[in-house]
Order: structure tokens, then sequence, then C-alpha cells
């Protein structure tokens, strides 16, 4: 653990303003390194983290068919991807038929611009708004700041980070890294500053600070003239808009407000009406791990007399469409925004969504940022590498999204784009280009083996290597040096005996560091990685496996 | 070209050679048996999943609907109640509350200041415990559910269903839908459920056999 102690000033560091949104941040490893400093944000994060783990597996046990479930929502999603174009277009016509408007932007500056413009029309100095990951993608409320429109977040943890004055660390719980006695504090200075203040009497039970939100937002509800949301999914079919939410911020945006502008992604779109029967079961449990979340509200253009009168699109590509183009990476386009991932992800546990540098953090931030900017920027470039590979993402991913795999994919992109910029000597490339060419013959090989051989001695004790190789001896040991290499002693005692022997005699070595349940329950490529000296495992349920996992990285990798 | 082309082609441009993936649609659309637990029927396990969301939930005959929705207006202190337009006339014999009619014309200022609502539903989900609301008879409004503090739903048992799948066959994508699952609720604060923010803070469902 570092010793380093974080003042309250610090927090402004690692907590970016909005607005700024995480320009000034570094890169994740730098992030990451402050962000574990930080104690009472790490046990904020694993109390957070690890009630919702096991939460989560229990609702999804409840459903038989979940393999089934999850197999139909990743090929909804990649059928609907693949034919796009289509898809767009029939919403487009289905939504203008209901009454909508609907927009298209390519970029967040185009669709700023249009939300900004329609608020505009309607003289308005103030919009509420429900949560939305692609709103705070596009930095919606800063270009309405910038117009002179102020934009009220309603979701408590929004509110709570708004008010707060920094960014949110997760998806679904925002403000997961402020506890109780912090978001008292924040309600108690800043409710006044901008509405109905905090009651005087505030405490930092949950309900109070709930009451509390909801007697300051509901002014703010019942005199706003428009509103803006995102959306969950949005139905090619009918052109309907689908909003999943718990605390009735939703429907009160959804449903007062005379002008209802909802910025939805393209990857949003699900073919027919009849497919939400496989998302609205996917999601609740994956997400809050509830059978069904509070309130979902569905509307397809304009109902008469009921709800707004004044119905916006506005679909988003914003890099979409390159990470389309990805074979490999297309398929997160498929996420539905549940934070499963980073809930069961060992990194983000520990670092928080603040390291990551943007709206999407954890393991599919890690992959949707580099697909939808390119790695070309350094933030960008690190985050495949914020990963121990352990796979549990992909396990707890209701769509079935394969992140590992995509993360390799964009660690050889990163390093191709580096390769093609060359730039000041770098010890991890001079490092590989020693390798490659140690390796790069097989006389060359043995004869560095045998010289590294006779610095056995002084290996061994070595406490601390400089610069890059420092990463190693900070954490672990320094690896032994065999007396003689595995191929010497192969072509030594290869000449008696069969090769077939030397293979069972080997896999008997193995046999014996095991424990016999284990045996029976793993795959033999597995072995490598119980080799810690662990106690034998009874059965294991996913969450336990991904803990054991982030244990023996090296021998997953 | 405009930002529509300009989306389109470069979506086209992307997906080119992506093929068809064909959707693959293995899973249950109705209640497997052993959803059902120990559970005699859907009414029961419905029920049972209102309850966990910890709405106050009422089994009752459909002759006793008048008393029981006067006791529990009663229970619960409601002075002024607002209902669909459409509503049965002798659900409310026993009710004493000041009565608002919904119509195009009572605004959200004006429901802030009445008690609680009572609204049938369109179908319900028993697994889930859901009701859900489409704008049909005996509904009303979208917001006249939303902004009073107590929320009393009546559902009938030929309204419930067994599994999501099936409430879904049942609506009709184009109304606009209103999915409830227990009173308003938030995980916002160390991930402790509360229940009671912005939406009704309790919610009475009253099923009906």
């Amino acid at each position: 653990m570092s010793s380093r102690q974080l003042s309250r000033t610090d927090h402004v560091g690692l907590h970016p303003k909005p607005g700024e949104a995480f320009l000034g941040m570094p890169p994740f490893p730098q992030a990451a390194h402050v962000a574990l400093g930080d104690d009472q944000l790490r046990r904020n994060l694993g109390h957070a983290t690890s009630t919702i783990r096991t939460k989560r597996l229990r609702a999804v046990g409840e459903v038989p068919d979940w393999e089934e479930l999850r197999l139909a929502g990743a090929s909804i999603k990649d059928h609907t991807l693949a034919n796009l174009d289509r898809y767009l277009i029939e919403f487009e016509a289905a939504a203008t038929a209901a009454g909508a408007t609907v927009h298209w932007a390519a970029d967040a500056e185009e669709a700023c611009a249009i939300g900004v413009a329609i608020a505009r029309s309607h003289n308005t100095s103030e919009v509420v708004k429900v949560k939305s990951m692609a709103t705070q993608e596009i930095e919606l409320n800063e270009a309405l700041a910038a117009a002179g429109i102020d934009a009220w977040e309603t979701d408590l943890a929004e509110l709570i980070v708004q008010l707060g004055g920094d960014t949110p660390s997760h998806f679904l719980v925002p403000a997961i890294h402020r506890n109780r006695n912090e978001i008292a504090d924040i309600f108690r200075d800043r409710m006044a500053e901008v509405g109905r203040p905090a009651p005087d009497d505030l405490t930092a039970e949950p309900r109070r600070l709930a009451e509390a939100a909801r007697l300051h937002l509901r002014e703010k509800f019942l005199r706003a003239k428009v509103a803006f949301s995102g959306a969950n999914f949005a139905v090619a079919e009918t052109g309907t808009l689908v909003v999943v939410e718990s605390e009735g911020n939703g429907r009160m945006c959804l449903t007062l407000p005379e002008v209802l502008v909802s910025v939805v992604g393209i990857e949003k779109i699900v073919p027919s009406f009849a497919d939400l029967e496989v998302f609205l079961q996917l999601l609740p449990r994956s997400s809050t791990a509830e059978r069904m979340n509070p309130y979902t509200t569905m509307w397809t253009g304009v109902t008469p007399g009921d709800g707004p009168q004044e119905v916006h699109v506005i679909l988003l590509d914003n890099g979409r469409t390159r990470a389309l183009a990805d074979r490999v990476g297309r398929q997160a386009l498929r996420c539905i925004r549940c934070s499963a991932c980073l809930n069961v992800c060992p990194v983000y546990e520990r670092v928080g969504g603040h390291a990551y540098g943007s709206v999407y953090p954890g393991p599919i931030g890690a992959i949707l940022n580099p697909l939808l900017h390119g790695v070309s920027d350094p933030h960008d470039a690190a985050l495949p590498f914020a990963s121990s590979l352990c796979g549990a993402c992909y396990e707890a991913c209701p769509v079935a999204i394969d992140i590992p795999t995509v993360l390799i994919e964009q660690r050889a992109e990163a390093v191709r784009e580096k390769a093609g910029h060359p730039g000041p000597p770098d010890p991890e490339r001079l490092g590989m280009q020693a390798a490659g060419w140690a390796f790069g013959k097989a006389q060359r090989l043995n004869r560095l083996q045998r010289l590294a051989a006779r610095f056995r001695g002084v290996a061994s004790r070595i406490r601390w290597l400089p610069g890059l190789l420092g990463g190693w001896t900070r954490y672990r040991a320094m690896p032994e040096i065999p007396q003689e290499s595995f191929r010497r002693w192969w072509s030594e005692r290869g000449s008696g005996r069969s090769g077939l022997d030397t293979v069972d005699a080997s896999a008997d070595l193995l046999d014996q560091r095991r424990s016999s349940s284990e045996r029976s329950q793993r795959p033999p490529q597995r072995r490598s990685s119980t080799e810690q000296g662990q106690p034998p495992p009874q059965r294991r349920s996913s969450s336990e496996r991904s803990e054991r996992v982030e244990t023996s990285e090296e021998t997953e990798q | 070209m405009n930002a529509r082309e300009r989306v389109l082609s470069a979506v086209r441009s992307a997906t080119h050679g992506a093929g068809d993936p064909d959707i693959v649609r293995q899973y249950r659309t109705e209640l497997d048996p052993t959803e059902l637990g120990e559970h005699s029927d859907i009414v029961d396990l419905f029920v049972e999943r209102v309850d966990d969301y910890r709405a106050e939930v009422h089994v009752i005959a459909s002759s006793e609907l008048a008393l029981r929705l006067g006791q529990i207006l009663g229970e619960h202190k409601v002075r002024s109640l607002v209902v669909p337009a459409d509503i049965d006339a002798r659900w409310l014999s026993t009710t004493h509350a000041r009565l608002v009619r919904d119509a195009p014309d009572v605004t959200a200022a004006q429901l802030d200041e009445v008690d609680a609502v009572v609204t049938g539903c369109a179908v319900a989900v028993a697994v889930t415990g859901t009701i859900v609301l489409d704008g049909g008879p005996i509904q009303g409004r979208r917001i006249i559910s939303l902004v009073p503090d107590l929320h009393v739903c009546v559902v009938p048992v030929s309204a419930i269903v067994g599994s999501v799948p099936e409430a879904v066959g049942r609506l009709d994508g184009t109304r606009p839908l209103t999915w409830i699952s227990g009173p308003s609720a938030t995980s916002d604060i160390e991930l402790d459920r509360v229940e009671g923010v912005h939406g009704p803070r309790t919610l009475v469902v009253l099923v009906v056999r």
C-alpha cells in the first residue's frame, strides 16, 4: 500500500471536473496509482462492488434459461449491427409517423448543436435531465451551459456528482466513490446555491438523503419545460424508445415537460418490440441485480394529451461507425450498459472509474474508448493494458462480449501504432528487440542460457532492479535461474528413454503438486494457474473463480 | 452531404461484408415450472414477488373491492384522491376522500397536492412482480400514477401472466407504457436500497380473484 496520504484537494485531480472532462487526467497507470493510495475510495468501492456481485449471482441464478437469453441478446445485437442502415431508416420512419422529429448527428458537436437549438427555441433557461451515458459522452451539459441554459441532473447519484463538482465513476451508481457522510456534506453545502436547500436536520441516513433529493428536485420537475434523456433501447419496428430506471426521475422527465429530447446512440436499435422480452430480462438482473427495475418507460412519438407533445430523437454516431468497422471489436457495440463487468473486475474494484479517464470506465470502457477514438491518444492507448485478462467480465456480460479477446487485439494495435511513430528510445522496445535477437537462433539462445546460469548466485540475491524492470522487483522476488536449460536437459537424458515415458513422468510431477479434487475439475491446460499453494477448492462459483484468477495473473497470460 | 447521409454511408461502409448473423431464440417464452417454486399458481408467485419489493399487496374477492379500497385509503390517511375518468364509480363508494378526476387540464402542480391515485393495469408479470400500465381502461394519463405519493393498483387475476415474454406479447408497443416493479427506489448511496425517491413512495397492489 502506498504511504502517500491524499488531502481533500488532491481529489480535484482524481475526480475530474465536468467541462474539463478528463482532459487534465494522467493516463491510466499514473491515475491508477493515485487512486490506489486513496483508502476511502478503495473502501467505498470494495464494499459496493462485493455487495452487488453477490446479489447479481443470485438474480441470475434464478433464471433457468440465462445462457439461452445471453445467446439471444448477443445474436439480436449482432444481427441488428450487421443490418444497421436498414434498421435506422425503419426506426426513423416509424418514429416520424408517430409524431417524433428525428435528427442525425455524426459527432458530439453536431448533437450538442441540435440539442441547444431545440432548448433555445423554447426560450428556456433550464432543462431537466435523466441520467444518460450518451449525453455525458457528448458533454451536452457543458454545451447547454455555454448557451446560458442550466441542465439539472435528476438521478440521485448524478445530482451528488453534479453538486459535488466532479464526474461519474460508474454507469449505474455514478457516485459509487462517495460514501454517505460525503454525500450529506455535499447536500448541506451546495443544494441552497441551486434551489431548495437541504433540510436543517439532514443526517447521513440514506433515507433522509433520498428525501432531501426528492424535495430539492420536485420543484424543478414541476416547472421544467424541456427535458433531455438518453434511451436504453430504440425499437426499429415501432419507433419506440425505452428508458430503464429506478427512482422515478426518469418518469418525471419523460412525462411532465412539454418538450422531450432524447440522444440515442445508433447502436441502441433493436429490430422488433418483441425483442425487448430478452433485454428486459437480461438488463435488470445484470445491472442492479433485481428481477426487474422499479420503472421502465416506453414511448412512441407523441401520445396526444399524455406526456410531452413535442418529441425529438437525436441519432448519434460519434465514433460508433468507427467501432462498427472493427471486425473483432464491433461486438463492443452490443453493450447494454449494465455495468456487470465493472463490478466483477479486479482492476476496477481497486482503482475505480475515474482512472480510466472516460465516461465509459471498467472493462467495457477499456475496449470501447479505443474503438470509438482509436489508440493514437496516450489515454486510449493505455486502456487495453488496464486488465489482467482474467475473463470475469466476459463471464458476467449479459450479451457475451468477449472483452479479453478484444483487449488482446487492441494491445496489438497499440503496439503497431507505436511502431509506426518512432519516437525517443523506449526501454520496452529495446528489450523486445533484444529478446527477438536472443530467440532468433537456437545456438545463440543456448549460449546465452549457459551464460545466464553462471550468474545464478548473483541473480538470486537481487532485490531491486532499475527502470522498467523495477515493475517486477517492486512486487515479486526474482525468478530463479535454473542450473541447466530445458533444451539441454532434454538432449542429455533423451537418448536413453522414449519420449512418451518422459511426458508421463513430467505429468506425474505435476499431479503431485495438485489436489485430487482439482484434477477432476480443471482441464489440463489450466493447471499452471493452480500451482500457487492454495487450498484445494471445492465447487467454485464464477465470482470465486475470478477472485482466484487475479492472484495468479502471470500464469493466466 | 447532410448528417443523415454521412452517418448512413459510414454505417454501410463499416458493415460491408459483415454478413447477416441469425438471431438464436432458444429461450423460454413461458414460465419454467421450476420458477413457480413452492407457489401453487402464478397469482401466488406474483403476490410473493410484489411483496419482495416491499410493496403492500392484498388478495381480495371482487365483491369486497370497494370495502377494502376504502379501508386502505383510510389507513393511509388519504384526504384527496385522483382517479382515471373511466373508473367504476362503485369502487369509490366507501371512500370519503376529495376526488379529482383525470382530465387533460389537471396540471402536475395540482396533482402534487393530491395524496393518492387509484388505477387498474394492462398486464402483470408474476415472475418479476411487475405491473404494466398502457393508458388503456381505468389507467388515465401517465402523470396521475406518478406525482401522488401513494399508488393503489387494482390487478384482476386475468391480467397476470407468468413471464416477461408473455407480457410483451400482450402489449402494444406503440401505446405509452409504464412498467412498475415496487415503489420508487434507489441504491445510489453505498448500494443500500432505499424505497421512495421521486415516484410514489408507497405502492399498494390489490389482486382481485
